[in-house]
């Protein structure tokens, strides 16, 4: 009881690395609060993955497997996690912000009439005074988000409701293992107990999901295009240049939405946050929406032509050139170097 | 005769937040907010189109907008009518203020009662929160299926609503039982243009508040008896009901503890010029350090 539970995603019979950096940062929030952590594992054919769960810190996991929840679905997905947290009234509960947990955390806060928070980027443990009423709380889950546009950072509370919930991005939080992990429990739920014809008024056709490709989540050094890189044929560059330094290749959501780089690669607020060790931001202005999702790296390189951009102001280093010609001097640069 | 579909679009006036310029920021570095025009929420562009192209296959289907905000969010609803919406509905009242995601879906969902449509679209999220979290929740107390992250509605009968849905690395199919709730992605097609014919027919549809605002500035104005369908409807929570504790501030959950504002600090940053001089120093520099090697 008055746990913290992290709602436990899956992906081709793998567990989301969201997943297991949430039970990561969960372990550190439950020392603050002296309880344990706990998993919710819903799906198909599941119980191979607990030990891993057991791994990443959770004490008990709580497991519905069902043949009819082998893909996610809001309305049964829903159902199980609502009745569980009626039964165990976690203080805490923690969903990724993928497009699984965005769609039920709000659904289940909804019916619990429990506080959400979207799209958190940092997670604490606090006090707080409510101004109205001068009351004093204990031990709050602070939940950091950007809001408007990334232009303000807010801090939320919820002071009355539970479970205090919240959504977090995959890469924001770190993923560790236990150093020296123990075993749990597992809890089976009976979900023939729980699901109702209703719960299956969607039903699934067609699913096309493509096996995940780019990574630039993982890369140490990441070579950022924007769309002052002018073209899709002139990202080239921008490809060229990773290859040269090993690294992945990342974009602004300008270059993304002209079509100069693909999706997966999107950094900032509505895409991929990063923190490599080096990342080289080539015809990037620096809209805070997008450096929101990378000021943390190490060290910033920044090439643009326009020393007002404001990228310059949180780079380390800043080149005001024309990246057509700084690019190819780099490789060449590197080359020479590296022999 | 076909079916005619009762469709209501929830829609929301934001703060242009994705054009931040350099006017938009004050001399400390933080947002001049005043300078952020008012927008139609993009996605829920998205979701109006999509609620068109249902009323052009379905004809006399009716798309209805739904906004919640301040007086000036009736702009929303004449957007709504200048591209094809047949009526609309503002919720307006100081009671709603200070609402959070719960709080706003309360509201909507009561509203959404009361006009009993047979599909609800929305965009998936809006800009000023990003949150996605008002759909679900809104279709969580309607006790109706949600559909999210919906790039197209593919199919549509009598009582079944077929849809593609984007997600991270591509897409699923699903189909749902009516009435139902949809939130469209941004990949969705884009909103058709302002139709001419509709701008000329409700330039001058007003809500109540707008009427006396006119009539305070000496304008002449078509009565709404000569013209009813001017006229924008206004709710206030006595319109929409429910118990008045889920509303605004106190049927708020999360209480925002400390908001602070980004401020742009320059760092002690290298300025170098693209010559081969300083390329080659700052590359064998990161290669000495072992940033790269």
């Amino acid at each position: 009881m008055n746990n913290i539970i992290v709602f436990i995603e899956t992906d081709g019979g793998k567990l989301c690395d969201v997943s297991l950096e949430l039970l990561t940062k969960a372990r550190s929030l439950a020392e603050c609060l002296n309880v344990d952590v706990e998993a919710l594992l819903i799906g198909s054919n599941i119980s191979g993955l607990v030990p891993e769960l057991y791994r990443y810190g959770a004490k008990v996991v709580h497991v519905a497997d069902d043949p009819r929840l082998e893909f996610f679905r809001t309305l049964p997905y829903a159902a199980i996690t609502i009745e569980l947290f009626k039964e165990q009234k976690p203080q805490i509960a923690l969903f990724g912000a993928s497009s699984i947990g965005r769609d039920l955390a709000p659904r289940v806060s909804s019916a619990l009439k429990s506080g959400l928070t979207a799209d958190c980027t940092s997670l604490d443990i606090g006090d707080h005074e409510d101004a109205r009423s001068g009351k004093k709380y204990k031990n709050l889950l602070y939940q950091i988000r950007p809001a408007f546009g990334g232009n303000i950072i807010a801090t939320i509370v919820n002071p009355e409701h539970r479970p205090q919930m919240a959504t977090v991005r995959e890469g924001v939080m770190k993923k560790e293992p236990l150093e020296k992990p123990a075993d749990g429990k597992i809890h089976q739920i009976d979900t023939a107990k729980i699901l109702i014809d209703s719960d299956f008024a969607v039903e699934i056709i067609k699913r096309d999901i493509e096996e995940k490709k780019i990574n630039i989540k993982g890369a140490q050094i990441i070579i950022d295009g924007g769309y002052g890189v002018g073209s899709r044929e002139n990202f080239k560059l921008v490809f060229d240049l990773a290859k040269t330094l090993g690294a992945e290749v990342g974009a602004s959501r300008a270059a993304v939405d002209a079509g100069f780089a693909d999706n997966a690669r999107q950094v900032g607020q509505t895409g991929v946050t990063v923190r490599p060790k080096l990342i080289i931001c080539l015809g990037v202005s620096g809209a805070i929406q997008h450096t929101a999702g990378m000021d943390q790296s190490k060290i910033i390189i920044a090439v643009n032509s326009d020393p007002e951009a404001p990228i310059h102001k949180i780079a380390d280093y800043s080149i005001i050139g024309d990246l057509n010609e700084v690019v190819p001097r780099m490789i060449a640069s590197y080359k020479k170097h590296s022999k | 005769m076909s079916k005619e579909f009762k469709i209501v679009v929830l829609a929301k006036q934001v703060p242009d937040t994705r054009n931040v310029g350099k006017d938009a920021m004050t001399p400390e570095g933080t947002v001049n907010r005043a300078a952020l025009p008012a927008i139609f929420n993009p996605e829920d562009m998205n979701a109006l189109e999509q609620a068109l192209r249902i009323k052009d296959k379905f004809p006399g289907s009716k798309v209805l907008i739904l906004t919640m905000g301040p007086f000036r969010a009736a702009e929303i609803i004449r957007e709504g009518y200048f591209r094809g919406a047949d009526g609309g509905v503002l919720l307006t009242d100081r009671r709603f203020a200070g609402a959070d995601t719960l709080a706003t879906s309360f509201a909507i969902s009561q509203a959404v009662k009361k006009m009993n449509p047979d599909i609800i679209v929305s965009g998936r999220q809006a800009i000023d929160g990003d949150t996605a979290q008002v759909g679900p929740q809104v279709a969580e107390k309607m006790n109706i299926p949600q559909i999210t992250y919906a790039e197209e509605i593919t199919g549509l009968s009598d009582n079944r609503i077929t849809v593609r849905r984007r997600l991270e690395r591509g897409v699923e199919v699903v189909s749902s039982t009516l009435p139902c709730l949809i939130t469209v992605h941004a990949t969705a097609a884009p909103c058709r243009p302002r139709n001419a014919k509709c701008v000329l027919k409700y330039k001058y549809s007003r809500t109540i508040h707008e009427e006396q605002d006119a009539a305070n500035a000496g304008k002449y104005l078509l009565s709404a008896d000569e013209k009813p369908y001017l006229k924008i409807q206004e709710w206030t929570v006595d319109d929409v009901g429910g118990d008045e504790n889920c509303y605004g501030f106190a049927g708020s959950p999360t209480k925002v503890k400390k908001i602070e504002n980004i401020v742009f600090k320059a760092k002690e940053a290298k300025k170098l010029t693209g010559s081969d001089a300083d390329v080659d120093s700052l590359i064998s520099e990161l290669m000495a350090n072992h940033e790269i090697g």
